[in-house]
Order: C-alpha cells, then sequence, then structure tokens
C-alpha cells in the first residue's frame, strides 16, 4: 500500500457564528485554498470527501463542486459528530491507500450559530435542567469532575487550559479570538457550568479548511515531495462499553483506543511527538486528554498544565493554533483545521507561533457520540 | 388528551396502578450489565434475550457533577447535575436538590437518595409528570 502525503492544505480565518458566507462558499475557499497550495486544479482531484454536521443531508459536496468545477468525480459527503472534519480526511486517505485514486480532497465546512450546543430532543416535556443536563459545557464538566476526583485536579489547573490557549492565538492570524486572557479573567468571567466558564467554552464559529491528499508515486511524479506532509497513521475508533455510558459519555477509552493504534502503526511513541492539536471543546476537556494521548502519565495532566509543559516552547505544546477555545470550533472544519495546523508546522510556515524544529505532529478530534479520530502527521523532506 | 394520572417522565420510571413508583432498568443475566431504558441486546456482552426487568436501588453517592448556571430559556438556573452510582448497580444523571448549589457543599461519594416526585413541568396538552431527583441522604 501507498504511503500517503498531504500536498496542500488550507483553512479559512474563523469567523463569527452567522457571519459568514453559505456553506458551499464557505467550503469552497479552502477548497481552492488548498488546490492553490499544491497548485493543482479540481480537474486533477479524483475524488472528493466532504464533512458538514449542519446541513448533513443537504448534498454539501456536490453544491462546493458546483462553485469550484463541477468534473464528476465520486462525492461523499460524511457526518460524525464533531469527528466529522477528520473523518472525511480518514476516508479520503482510505481511498488512497485502497488504490482506487493518486490524488483526493477532502473537505470541511461548517456554518453555525451561537448559544449553547446539545440538550435538546424527545417528547413529552423537556428533560433539560429536570433530570441534570445535556448541554455541552455541563457534559463536559462532569467529565472534568471525573478527573477531579480521581486526581484533585482543580477548578485553576482546568482555567489555566484557557489561559494557554488563548494566549496562543494571539499568534494565530486565523484564530476567531486573538486576545489574552488573565486567569484571574477566565476565573472569573460568566459561568457556564461549573468549572467551565465563558472563556473555557469553545467558541462557534463558521469556517472551513481543505486538504488534497496525494499517493507517494503521484506526489513525486508532481515533483511536489518538498513541502509534502506524509500521513504516518490515520486512526478512527468509536466508544467501547463503558458502566457510566448511559449516563456520562466517555471520550477518554476511546481516545486510548485509538492512540494506542496510531502509535502503532506510525512506528513512534508520545516522546516523538512534536505538537498536538487536540479536541479543546472546553478546557475540562483538553486536561483529560493530555494523559489519554499518553503525553504523561495518569495523574500527571494537572501538573502538566502548572508546569508549561504543554505551552509554546514547552515540552509538548498542545494547541499553539488557539485550539477550539480561542481559534474556535466550526464543528465538521474542525478535523481538518488541526491538520491544517500540524502541516503548517511542519513546515516551518507558522510564524509567531512555530514551535521549532517541528517534524512529528498528532491530531486529535472527538466527536460526541462518540468517535474519536487521531492522526500522525510527519515532515516529508 | 390529558390523562388522569401523571406519565412518567423518563420510560424506566414506572408508576403502578397501586403502589409507590420506582425505577426499573434491565440487567443482562450473562454480565450482569445494567441498563436504562429498552433494548433488545446487551451493548457489553452482546448477548440477546438475556435482559431481565430489574429494580433500581434508591441510594447511590455522588460520582461527579456540574453546576448548571446557563441554560435554555425557561430553565431554572443554578443547578446541579449530577451522576449518582446506585447501591445495587447502575448510574443515573440528573438534578441534585435540597441542597445550596456550590462546589463547597459538594463531596464526591456524599450519600444520596433518589426521589419521585411531581416534575413541575407539564406538556402542550396539560399533562403532568412524575420524575426521579436526587438529594442528600440525612445523617
Amino acid at each position: 500500500m501507498s504511503d500517503v502525503y498531504v500536498i496542500g492544505v488550507d483553512m479559512t480565518k474563523f469567523q463569527k457564528a452567522g457571519t459568514g458566507p453559505n456553506v458551499d462558499v464557505l467550503g469552497s475557499i479552502a477548497a481552492l485554498g488548498a488546490l492553490d497550495d499544491c497548485g493543482l486544479k479540481i480537474q486533477d482531484m479524483q475524488a472528493f470527501y466532504c464533512g458538514n454536521l449542519g446541513q448533513a443531508s443537504g448534498m454539501v459536496g456536490q453544491r462546493i463542486l458546483q462553485q469550484i468545477g463541477q468534473t464528476g468525480i465520486p462525492v461523499v459527503n460524511v457526518a460524525n459528530a464533531c469527528a466529522t472534519g477528520a473523518t472525511a480526511f480518514r476516508e479520503a486517505w482510505t481511498s488512497i491507500k485502497a488504490g482506487l485514486y493518486d490524488t483526493v480532497l477532502a473537505v470541511g465546512v461548517e456554518k453555525m450559530s451561537s448559544g449553547l450546543l446539545g440538550g435538546g430532543g424527545g417528547t413529552g416535556i423537556s428533560r433539560e435542567g429536570l433530570m441534570g443536563s445535556g448541554t455541552m459545557p455541563a457534559v463536559f464538566a462532569e467529565a472534568g469532575m471525573e478527573h477531579s476526583r480521581k486526581y484533585g485536579t482543580t477548578f485553576e489547573q482546568f482555567a489555566k487550559v484557557s489561559v494557554k490557549n488563548h494566549h496562543h492565538s494571539t499568534m494565530n492570524p486565523k484564530a476567531m479570538l486573538q486576545k489574552e486572557f488573565s486567569l484571574a479573567e477566565v476565573l472569573n468571567a460568566e459561568m457556564i457550568a461549573y468549572p467551565n466558564t465563558k472563556f473555557m467554552c469553545s467558541i462557534n464559529v463558521d469556517g472551513s479548511a481543505a486538504a488534497v491528499l496525494c499517493s507517494e508515486k503521484k506526489v513525486r511524479e508532481l515533483g511536489l515531495m518538498k513541502r509534502a506532509v506524509k500521513v504516518s497513521a490515520s486512526i478512527l475508533t468509536s466508544d467501547p462499553w463503558q458502566e457510566r455510558d448511559l449516563v456520562m459519555p466517555d471520550v477518554s477509552t476511546c481516545t486510548r483506543l485509538a492512540v494506542k493504534q496510531a502509535y502503532e502503526m506510525a512506528g513512534v511513541g508520545p516522546k516523538d511527538i512534536n505538537l498536538i492539536e487536540l479536541h479543546d471543546c472546553f478546557a475540562t476537556a483538553e486536561i483529560l486528554h493530555y494523559e489519554n494521548l499518553g503525553i504523561c502519565k495518569d495523574g500527571e495532566a494537572g501538573m502538566m498544565i502548572d508546569t508549561g509543559a504543554v505551552a509554546l516552547g514547552g515540552r509538548i505544546p498542545v494547541n499553539v493554533s488557539g485550539g477550539l477555545l480561542s481559534k474556535g470550533h466550526p464543528l465538521g472544519a474542525t478535523g481538518i483545521a488541526n491538520i491544517y495546523e500540524v502541516c503548517t508546522h511542519l513546515r516551518g510556515e507558522a510564524g509567531k507561533r512555530q514551535v521549532q524544529g517541528a517534524r512529528i505532529g498528532m491530531t486529535h478530534v472527538i466527536g460526541l457520540g462518540s468517535a474519536c479520530g487521531i492522526h500522525i502527521l510527519e515532515k516529508a523532506a | 388528551m390529558t390523562t388522569a394520572k401523571p406519565l412518567p417522565a423518563v420510560d424506566f420510571l414506572k408508576i403502578p396502578e397501586t403502589g409507590a413508583p420506582y425505577l426499573e432498568g434491565l440487567k443482562c443475566k450473562s454480565c450482569s450489565s445494567i441498563y436504562l431504558g429498552a433494548r433488545a441486546v446487551c451493548s457489553k456482552c452482546g448477548a440477546r434475550d438475556q435482559l431481565a426487568a430489574y429494580r433500581l436501588g434508591t441510594k447511590g453517592k455522588l460520582y461527579a457533577y456540574s453546576i448548571v448556571h446557563r441554560s435554555f430559556p425557561g430553565v431554572e438556573v443554578p443547578y446541579i447535575s449530577a451522576i449518582v452510582d446506585l447501591e445495587g448497580g447502575g448510574s443515573l444523571k440528573g438534578n441534585l436538590i435540597n441542597i445550596e448549589p456550590d462546589p463547597k457543599n459538594l463531596k464526591f461519594d456524599m450519600p444520596v437518595d433518589v426521589i419521585i416526585k411531581d416534575a413541575g413541568r407539564k406538556d402542550r396538552e396539560g399533562n403532568s409528570y412524575l420524575a426521579y431527583f436526587f438529594q442528600p441522604r440525612a445523617a
């Protein structure tokens, strides 16, 4: 099976929810950007995998082609909660691995509204606030409190994740917010669902990201190996059975399962990873994933944030893009936006936030319900 | 159509003709996993036709929680969204009531009772509902 490379990648500047163009136009901007990044045209693409959640039945991929070129290639529209973009990317990777195609386009795009996600649905009476909360800030707050009960993780430690990621975003011109917040500002911000304050919740934004994936043979033929990024591992898992599944979604077990497979596939370990873009949908979630991804031992996540090991310049920088907390979280686009970020560092093109000497990076997303997508990316040349 | 009797807010809350309402889950005869709500197959071990009705306990311990300060319009805040592990197995998610919603008051593993009472909400037809809640167990 051929190795697969990313040869073109781009993302839009994430913008306030509801202010972006229609989903097809928004997706077309990143798609054209990724094509321009590698100097190819839509006519060079042999298949297209499109990730979008909000209009999952709306043939978004075909509508994007109506904006940029209807060439008759197969289009697959993908929905997998917040792992949608990563899933579309992985389907593109799979199709090249299978030997079906040499050049494939993957796009993730989302137009959102502002406000709380989750907690709706059902018949009869609403159960929200009657039998606990199904809102995402509360669900991930509960997951964080499970970490607190095990290891004594504090409100301040969770809040420091937000301070770090907002600081990182000041160096990312494509982040929705590029604004510093002090620990006191994060702690004293409006409480949404303890321990998550407003600045500890990801920002709903409009955005898209796209990647052009290519077989090794074709990369060489095109002479594009210099800026190419190798996809060393592409893994997708669902949530294995856990005893509290019906009351408490488990984002840890599917992540641990995925990362184990990812390290095996790439032939690397946690010590080899130079940067990680992980699923900080809420500050509480990021803490869990330091341990889930194996960059520290169980119980050491609080120490990782306290010592700055996960900040830019630290041992293993996490979410130098600003993360979902500050860059923003356009659900279906996030998985590919993370890949854009890591590729940009591996190419040495990340400007002020550049992780120096980065050769291997990891992306991680969670789709609640649940799906976990992990990619390990490696500098090619 | 409005019914004279209250309806259950969730399908695993049972309201018998006589006697007190209670919570009833399912327990797998093969692997002892406990479920809330109807299902045919055990999602842990995959056994079919092995799920039997199982009366859930009325005592439990606080496993995890969040104090919700922002919710949807019409939902009274703040309130405690709690995950409780039940004596006898199984876990529930619900509101922890009759305690000030402040992290200072909440201790992991604090003992709670499961109580069933009027939900305080009606559907469009005017039906009332029974729901379960947690409250701190009196020492």
